[in-house]
């Protein structure tokens, strides 16, 4: 590959911002990124302890700790928190530090949208966190979001509280940051590969998020429809969504699954990259069929616009949509399979040894493939009349959105710490990071498939009581995993602090990419001149 | 608290260790951690072809888990210095792509074919109306074999006692207690085996006959699901959505479920009962239900405040209680004590109008409360709480206003 002067990095052509202007104003990709990542974790520990509060009411049956209707404020904003506070923008700092470095460019494309895009992010969140937080110390009465991550009509529109407005301004704005940071990630691809940096050559974490960014593009535009229409349908008189006025409460979900869906897999594809770029750095062995993870993760991407009714087999749609919606999804676990075949395959003959961030991503390839097993069970409609919104479900995107998404965000982390502090991270705290939160997931997530078979709806703030013994280990698990995660807060506080061994430019002795021919920690500007790639 | 925690973990970890042999006959012990094996033929073609996905994602994961097992044991670096080199097959990749191909057709073809059954709801002898209300079920039996016009309906919500569901620890501040804040600390009943499950008035059916359920909402969406009958469908209003069950004669009993679609705060509120009776008793049943609906509404005025209060009184608990507070202090739906609405007399009529047409969030309570249920519960609301406007409102003065 290139060599890259380290000399660079001293004439700086700007003067050293410091302090909050340094943050504020910034138009550095790697400031950017961190700024989105210790965003991502704050909102990341802010909806975990609403899930806390969910796991708490739900460890004993009977009403304890909560009122059903504060209960059903934590479901809500726990969803919206983590998915569009935590798992999207934490992906969008993993794109802005790695792929300008992994393509050899300078910085993104656009680097003052690239500001904005986050700076959004704190003020959409203000204004949703702001309805919980009157909802919490004025005793549940004015009410925040209470209607499901999923918002559906008519309980967010007719039935909605006055806070629905605020979470559809933010939303907004959500949106309008995803876009932004979509439409960055293709320009930077595009426009500021090094020489010699083909499309095939490029790493798949650069590919994945390419094909993320597409998919950003083509639906959230559709989340701001959906969206809007409930704000006109809230208050001006319009009937979308009102079957009095002549609407129609099911294309809500048919409009907010064709966002919802293709968003399943922005939360997705960009772990797939990780895990690709992790494992054949452990297993020092190329990485198995480049191509074909890339088809794969297109073919993925394409049909993830044709299977949004499979969140709605019992809205009661016609025969044959029911079945066409049954064999496009399950027809997705077959790219899905390529991808874990490929890692075992890279894997396979392999020179591993388990650094922390190899143990992540093995632990991801297991968790995420019992999390797309339990997927291929749903796709098939008459067992889902019985599996769906039970915790069945909620069971299976656990598995795939925390031991799927959110480990390979620590995987990640773990791996690129030493380029973004210059430090390696703790291997004690992250050894216990690590086995904690392995053992505690699946203590977690893992009885919540037998309750759920066992027929306990999701969203249920009291249950029967044959519900009783699972949810209790359930909520002893959650909150052994919530715990876990101080031990990550304290890795990276400790990388943060630059606490800790000193890391070298490749810290990792399999690993490969331009990344890793940069200086650790990367010098503030990096790629003023382009590497050369052959 | 702490002894009840500690009750839980022993029983937790016992049943976890006998999970595997529980085998008991009724519904609230029959299944912890499996797909319920159904009652209806549908119902266990379902668990069939559940048991048999089951087992090729089981298979599948196994292998896949295996092979990963031995990469990790047999190619970790201190056994396995020198990587090997390869990094593609074309051979093994088009096998691994086909290969699940063909075992998602053998998958799709069972699924399909019980798809195509459930979908067929022709032949029905009994038809029942399933109306979603925001936190109950109505049941309106609209045709029984030849009889088209059996117009016998009720409502049917949840039994059992706020006394044993509502057991606060905290009374405030950042776990907002609401309603219950007046139970704190109180003891808390004992629950009872079908708690969460039991209703007062559960739905009767046949069995040996084929019984379709028109599925519809009248505020947000519900989901009726009976977990015996095999699968839910959607109850969203202004549409009908059509399901069937078909319980076989012998297996009377009574079966469970629950609203399967968030809906608001009672959304873990509103079980389904349903007694599966022998034919005859069925027709019994219904012979009975229909003198009752045919008998002319009781009329008869109040004799004093004090008894429209006492009638007022439990109906405002067992159905308003859950939106305008057990004092009135209102929640989800408007507050009474001292609210204008409740005490000038300018508002009087309106609040009976109200109360049988319902408005915006506010169902209609005319097929659900009796002319003189509904003249209780105003004068309740108009007395209770300090409100005191003396206003007795009678029977007779909800029917004219209906």
């Amino acid at each position: 590959m290139s060599t890259v002067a380290a000399a660079h990095d001293d004439h700086d052509h700007h003067h050293a911002p410091t302090g909050l202007k340094r943050w504020l104003f910034s138009t550095n990709h790697k400031d950017i990124g961190t700024l989105y990542l210790w965003f991502s974790f704050a909102m990341f520990l802010a909806g975990g302890f609403m899930a806390m509060i969910i796991r708490a009411e739900l460890i004993e049956p009977g009403m304890q700790f909560v009122d059903p209707e504060f209960f059903n404020q934590m479901t809500t904003v726990h969803g919206l928190t983590m998915v569009f506070g935590a798992v999207m923008p934490g992906f969008v700092g993993l794109a802005n530090w790695m792929i300008p470095l992994m393509i050899g460019a300078p910085d993104m494309a656009l680097p003052r949208m690239n500001n904005w895009s986050f700076w959004i992010l704190p003020f959409a969140f203000a204004i949703l966190l702001s309805s919980v937080l009157l909802s919490a110390f004025g005793h549940g009465n004015p009410s925040a979001p209470n209607f499901g991550w999923t918002f559906y009509a008519p309980l967010s529109t007719k039935y909605g509280p006055a806070s629905t407005d605020l979470f559809i301004l933010s939303v907004h704005m959500m949106g309008i940051s995803s876009i932004m940071g979509a439409i960055n990630v293709i320009v930077t691809v595009f426009n500021l590969r090094a020489p010699g940096m083909t499309l095939m050559k490029m790493p798949l974490f650069v590919w994945t998020w390419l094909i993320t960014a597409f998919l950003l593009i083509a639906v959230m535009p559709v989340l701001a429809g959906a969206v809007t229409m409930m704000l006109t349908d809230r208050h001006f008189g319009t009937s979308f969504f009102d079957a009095a006025g002549g609407g129609d409460p099911v294309l809500f979900q048919h409009v907010f699954w064709f966002f919802g869906h293709p968003e399943v897999y922005i939360m997705i594809l960009p772990a797939f990259g990780i895990v690709s770029a992790i494992i054949p750095t452990f297993a020092r062995k190329q990485l198995f069929g480049y191509a074909s993870m890339v088809y794969a993760t297109a073919s993925i991407a394409l049909l993830s616009f044709v299977v949004w009714a499979h969140h709605m087999f019992t809205v009661g749609m016609p025969l044959a949509g029911t079945l066409f919606f049954m064999y496009m999804t399950m027809l997705i676990s077959v790219p899905t399979g390529v991808k874990v075949f490929n890692w075992v395959a890279t894997m396979w003959r392999g020179s591993m040894t388990f650094e922390l961030p190899m143990k992540w991503a093995i632990t991801f390839v297991i968790l995420f493939t019992c999390g797309g097993l339990s997927g291929l069970m749903l796709a098939i409609t008459p067992v889902d009349f019985q599996y769906h919104d039970t915790y069945f479900v909620v069971a299976h995107f656990h598995y795939v959105l925390v031991s799927g998404a959110v480990f390979t965000m620590f995987a990640a982390a773990y791996y690129w710490l030493p380029k973004w502090s210059g430090v390696m991270p703790s291997k004690v705290l992250g050894e216990l990071h690590f086995w904690n939160s392995l053992i505690s997931v699946n203590l977690l997530f893992f009885p919540m498939h037998f309750v759920g078979l066992a027929g306990m709806p999701r969203r249920y703030a009291d249950y029967a009581l044959q519900f009783a013994d699972y949810n209790f280990w359930i909520s002893i698990g959650g909150f052994w995993f919530g715990l876990s995660q101080l031990f990550f807060l304290a890795v990276c506080l400790q990388c943060a602090l630059k606490k800790g061994e000193k890391a070298e430019a490749k810290p990792w002795d399999g690993a490969e990419g331009l990344e890793w021919e940069v200086p650790s920690p990367a010098p503030f500007h990096t790629f003023d001149t382009p590497p050369v790639v052959k | 608290m702490q002894s009840t925690l500690f009750h839980r973990m022993a029983v937790g970890l016992t049943s976890l260790m006998i999970s595997g042999l529980a085998t008991a006959s009724d519904w609230a012990e029959r299944s912890d951690h499996n797909l319920r094996p159904g009652v209806t033929a549908v119902a266990q073609e379902i668990h069939g072809l559940h048991n048999t996905v089951l087992w090729i994602v089981s298979i599948i994961g196994l292998l896949v888990f295996g092979l990963i097992l031995i990469s990790v044991i047999r190619h970790r670096r201190s056994k396995h210095p020198t990587p090997a080199t390869f990094h593609e097959n074309i051979f093994l990749e088009v096998l691994w792509t086909i290969i699940p191909f063909i075992i998602l057709i053998a998958m799709a073809v069972p699924a399909t074919r019980v798809l195509i059954e459930l979908d067929d709801t022709a032949d029905s002898e009994l038809t029942v109306k399933v109306t979603g209300y925001r936190w109950r079920w109505g049941y309106e039996y609209l045709t029984y074999q030849d009889d088209n016009d059996v117009g016998v309906s009720f409502i049917s919500s949840l039994a059992t006692p706020p006394e044993q569901y509502e057991n606060p620890v905290l009374s405030g501040g950042l776990f907002p207690y609401g309603t219950a804040k007046d139970r704190v600390g109180a003891p808390s009943q004992d629950k009872d085996h079908n708690y969460m499950l039991e209703v007062d008035n559960p739905l009767v059916i046949p069995s040996g006959q084929k019984v379709r359920f028109l599925v519809t909402s009248d505020d947000v969406i519900h989901s009726f699901w009976i977990p015996d009958f095999g699968g839910k469908k959607d109850a969203i209003p202004g549409f009908v959505n059509e399901t069937w069950a078909l319980v076989p004669e012998g297996q009377e009993g009574t079966y469970y479920g629950q609203c399967a679609e968030l809906c608001g705060k009672n959304h873990a509120f509103m079980p389904i009962e349903v007694k599966v009776v022998a034919q005859s008793e069925f027709q019994e049943w219904l012979a009975q239900k229909k003198e009752e609906a045919a008998a002319a509404p009781d009329l008869t005025p109040f004799e004093s405040l004090d008894a429209a209060m006492e009638v007022g009184e439990k109906v405002y608990a067992g159905q308003c209680a859950l939106c305008h507070g057990q004092n009135g202090e209102g929640g989800i739906g408007l507050a009474f004590a001292g609210s204008d609405f409740a005490t000038k007399s300018e508002h009087l009529e309106e609040h009976i109008h109200v109360l049988l047409e319902g408005r915006n969030a506010m169902p209609a309570f005319k097929g659900q409360l009796t002319p003189k249920e509904i003249a209780a519960v105003v004068t309740y609301e108009r007395n209770a709480w300090g409100n005191d406007t003396g206003d007795l409102i009678q029977p007779e003065d909800v029917h004219e206003e209906e």
